[in-house]
């Protein structure tokens, strides 16, 4: 299949969509700060980044999501501005989701025509719609049967009917965000087959992705966001790997956290062989034969990109998702929990990456939630010793300077930094000595991070041992004893603190 | 620190959710006092029967307010109560089992229906609301086989068929009457007393604790280690229970048990939890709140009857005013 475009291809088009100086705030977070960006028509323009580097919020501000945003959305260089998903859709940009935006039940055709049916006096003509749908999909080179409903089909031919969706919608930009994710092989050789069909009728295509692979394939153009800036935009053949990689990461070492040295001990946790598969056996493990170690007192890093299954491996661990296959022993016993209770009994406590999602329990009062894993410390026959509990809970929120007017107040009143250390205190509360620790900072100010780390730092001193996730390069740079990469399940690298660099790190996470 | 205007003003205090289901209580009893009735509703017998009637509607709202608090629905609770009225009277007046027997095996019975429905919900992940409308209809058709059809009364078919009547069960007896001079009846205090059980589950004990996690959000609570299933089925055993005992109650004033009672019960009971500010969402409120609802709807219902309002106005008002009191909660949240 060629990809290899000739330089008459790109000669310079008209621009389909371009964004000027766009900024966003989330509160006093800025996570796009004056970015531009051009989509030409019948471009593949890969809009790559880290992990919240802002790109998602760019296609959201794109997509009619985000409404308060500054700066100027042009499409074929008209000024508009999407209030709503549906506005954007009728102003022609198309977003591919993982999750897609089909109705399951209805059939091919209907979707296709959601929204806008073909009818005459009131009835709606479903040969002719049937007809149509039929066309827009042969275009595609696929051909099935449009009656069906949609969710009947895999996947991968759930796109295609997106694709076709957005063809037969004359789409101007088609945003494909991590498309690949799902499919096999094969099946992404169609896709690409696919994109170059929709490139060919003049839709500019905005494509994210993790995989460096994909990126080389495809790219025409290349957008790097970092921290919410953009960093630039050239031709994919005048930014090779090397320099990808370091415009993603190239950021200065000044005012990073230095952690002290480490103290790693004894083996706490050992992984031999480890697999995590989705409750209802998925066809691939979200997880693959993993094996590492961690200390005692040590802090092990877990480097990856979205969808590397490092989250999936703290919450098979703690056995709060799917099977986990393989050998685990903490401190030389074999390991396994089926739910969290037991975990927890274990003494593994998991702070997960979604404080209001899955967290904390937003409308229950701070007391109440720093107690809950630990509730049985603090009854005696299912009777709750209040008294108990709230100079416990007190104590805790002062040693974590949780900062609340009462500690009677919902937790869901507080500002996000006081929300993780509600968090932080209710695993304390258990006495873990195993702590896995989802994205612990992500959504927390400056300061409190700051505290996050000194903790951090007291708990490995006392013989805690901590697996991290986090999204933040230096973050895992400095805080983690040992880092080890995950890229689709498996493991791809490992470093010691002092080899680990973000290059490398970066490199192995996109799996080259 | 106190500030004015925080939550030491009894302006903010009346802002919150017990605050606002004051209020609604409040407004309905002035206008008690403006529609008196030619001064009925100043008599002591008025409050005791607008107690009293509330009182098999409230035993099954305490139910159902803990149910509620783990963001569930208990639409069964009408069809149990009768069902445990028909088994009540027919191990009161046909076996003429000892009163403690009874009482026992009843609400051994509304906890069972409860415990299966419950089960089904949350050990097999079926909508609560689907759940337990399938426990209604099934409680409903068992109480019909168990009663044959017919209402189990003190009139009983001999094996020659005439009927023969029998006494009205001490139990029966017991329930149906008043204390305290004649200001109380027993079903008020049999209320009472579900209210402080309910009460102190919800406030004092862990499980009560695992409700409101649950309610507020699962899956915090289940990767906090909270024994999902096992809190969830709980509750609705627990309904389920009151349930029975509401079953007792009015089998007990009725003097016979009945497989028609109780349709639409399980409407007012979860009326009387939301009119009280008990959030459908789960994870807030309590039975403090239901039993504010429950004397709003009690009064509400006895100012409209001394007031001689036909029964068509009746119910439509009751309707609006149901709308309006959970309208004024939704404000009060935002």
């Amino acid at each position: 299949m060629g990809h290899e475009r000739t330089t008459s291809e790109r000669q310079p088009k008209a621009a389909r969509v371009s964004l000027t100086g766009i900024t966003k705030r989330f509160g006093p977070v800025s996570v796009l700060e004056d970015v531009d960006f051009n989509l030409l028509a019948g471009e593949i323009h890969v809009l790559a980044g880290e992990n919240g580097a802002g790109k998602s919020t760019l296609i959201k501000i794109l997509a009619g999501v985000h409404t308060d945003f500054d700066g100027h959305i042009e499409i074929d260089g008209m000024p508009v501005r999407p209030r709503t998903p549906l506005e954007a859709d009728a102003l022609g940009i198309a977003v591919i989701h993982q999750e897609l935006s089909l109705v399951g039940p209805m059939t091919v055709a209907d979707n296709l025509f959601l929204g806008r049916m073909k009818s005459a006096a009131g009835m709606v003509c479903r040969h002719q719609q049937e007809d149509e749908a039929r066309g827009w999909l042969n275009r595609l080179g696929v051909n099935i049967d449009v009656c069906r409903p949609v969710e009947q089909f895999p996947i991968a031919t759930r796109q295609c009917i997106e694709i076709a969706k957005a063809l037969s919608r004359q789409a101007k930009a088609l945003v494909m965000d991590e498309p690949t994710s799902a499919l096999s092989e094969p099946e992404v050789e169609r896709l690409f087959e696919m994109i170059d069909q929709v490139t060919a009728q003049g839709c500019g295509v905005i494509y994210i992705t993790h995989k460096m692979e994909e990126i080389d394939r495809i790219a025409d153009r290349i957008t790097v966001l970092r921290d919410g800036h953009r960093v630039g935009t050239a031709p994919a053949e005048e930014l090779p790997k090397s320099k990808l990689i370091q415009w993603m990461v190239g950021r200065t070492v000044e005012d990073q956290y230095v952690r002290g040295s480490s103290h790693a001990g004894t083996r706490r946790l050992l992984l031999d062989q480890v697999s995590v598969h989705r409750r209802g056996g998925g066809r691939h493990a979200v997880v693959n034969n993993i094996s590492m170690e961690v200390g005692r007192g040590e802090v092990v890093g877990l480097g990856g990109l979205r969808g590397s299954g490092a989250g999936e491996l703290l919450l098979g661990l703690f056995g709060g998702v799917g099977e986990v296959r393989g050998r685990i022993e903490l401190d030389n016993e074999p390991y396994c929990a089926s739910t969290p209770r037991q975990a927890i009994e274990r003494g593994i406590a998991l702070l997960t990456n979604d404080r209001k999602g899955t967290g904390l329990v937003p409308p229950m009062s701070i007391t109440a939630n720093i107690t809950l894993a630990s509730l049985r410390q603090f009854t005696r026959f299912g009777w709750r010793r209040k008294v108990l509990e709230r100079r416990s809970a007190q104590q805790a929120a002062s040693s974590l300077k949780v900062q609340a007017a009462s500690l009677n107040m919902p937790v869901k009143a507080l500002s996000g930094g006081n929300q993780q250390k509600v968090a932080i205190a209710k695993w304390l509360q258990t006495e873990p000595r195993l702590l896995l620790l989802d994205e612990p900072t992500r959504g927390v100010d400056v300061a409190a991070k700051q505290e996050i780390y000194q903790l951090i730092e007291q708990w490995t001193a006392s013989g805690i041992s901590i697996l991290l996730i986090t999204s933040e390069m230096p973050e895992l740079l400095a805080l983690s004893d040992r880092i080890v990469v995950l890229h689709r399940g498996a493991i791809t690298a490992k470093f010691s603190r002092g080899e680990a660099t973000a290059q490398k790190i970066l490199s192995a996470a996109m799996g080259s | 620190m106190k500030q004015p205007n925080s939550t030491y003003s009894p302006l903010a205090a009346l802002n919150t959710p017990a605050g606002r289901a004051l209020i609604a209580l409040a407004i309905v009893i002035v206008f008690g006092v403006l529609f008196n009735a030619e001064g009925a509703f100043f008599k002591p017998g008025t409050h005791r029967d607008a107690f009293r009637q509330a009182s098999v509607y409230g035993i099954l709202a305490c139910g159902m307010t803990l149910v509620i608090i783990t963001a569930g629905i208990d639409l069964a609770v009408g069809s149990v109560l009768a069902l445990s009225a028909v088994c009540c009277a027919k191990m009161a007046i046909h076996w003429q089992w000892s009163p403690w027997l009874v009482i026992c095996a009843t609400v051994l019975v509304g906890a069972g229906s409860g415990w299966v429905s419950g089960g089904v919900t949350a050990r097999l992940g079926v909508q609560p609301f689907i759940a337990t409308l399938a426990m209604m209809v099934f409680a409903r058709g068992l109480a019909k086989y168990f009663s044959g059809g017919m209402k189990v009364s003190t009139a009983v078919q001999q094996p020659d068929g005439t009927y023969e009547y029998v006494d009205v069960p001490d139990l029966f007896r017991m329930i149906d009457t008043r204390v305290f001079g004649g200001n109380v009846s027993v079903v008020t205090l049999i209320f009472l007393g579900c209210v402080a059980v309910a009460y102190v589950m919800l406030a004092y004990h862990r499980w009560g604790r695992e409700l409101y996690a649950i309610g507020g959000n699962e899956e915090a609570a289940r990767l906090s280690g909270v024994p999902v299933a096992l809190s969830k089925t709980l509750a609705y055993v627990a309904s389920g229970a009151f349930a029975g005992i509401a079953g007792i109650c009015q089998a007990a004033q009725e003097q016979q048990g009945d497989p028609e009672a109780g349709t639409g019960y399980e409407l007012i009971a979860i009326a009387m939890v939301v009119i009280g500010g008990t959030n459908l969402m789960g994870g807030r409120g309590g039975m403090g709140l239901t039993l504010l609802g429950v004397m709003t709807i009690g009064y509400l219902e006895k100012i409209l009857s001394i007031n001689a309002v036909p029964e068509a106005a009746r119910l439509m008002l009751t309707g609006v005013i149901i709308i309006a009191a959970v309208l004024t909660q939704r404000r009060g949240r935002t």
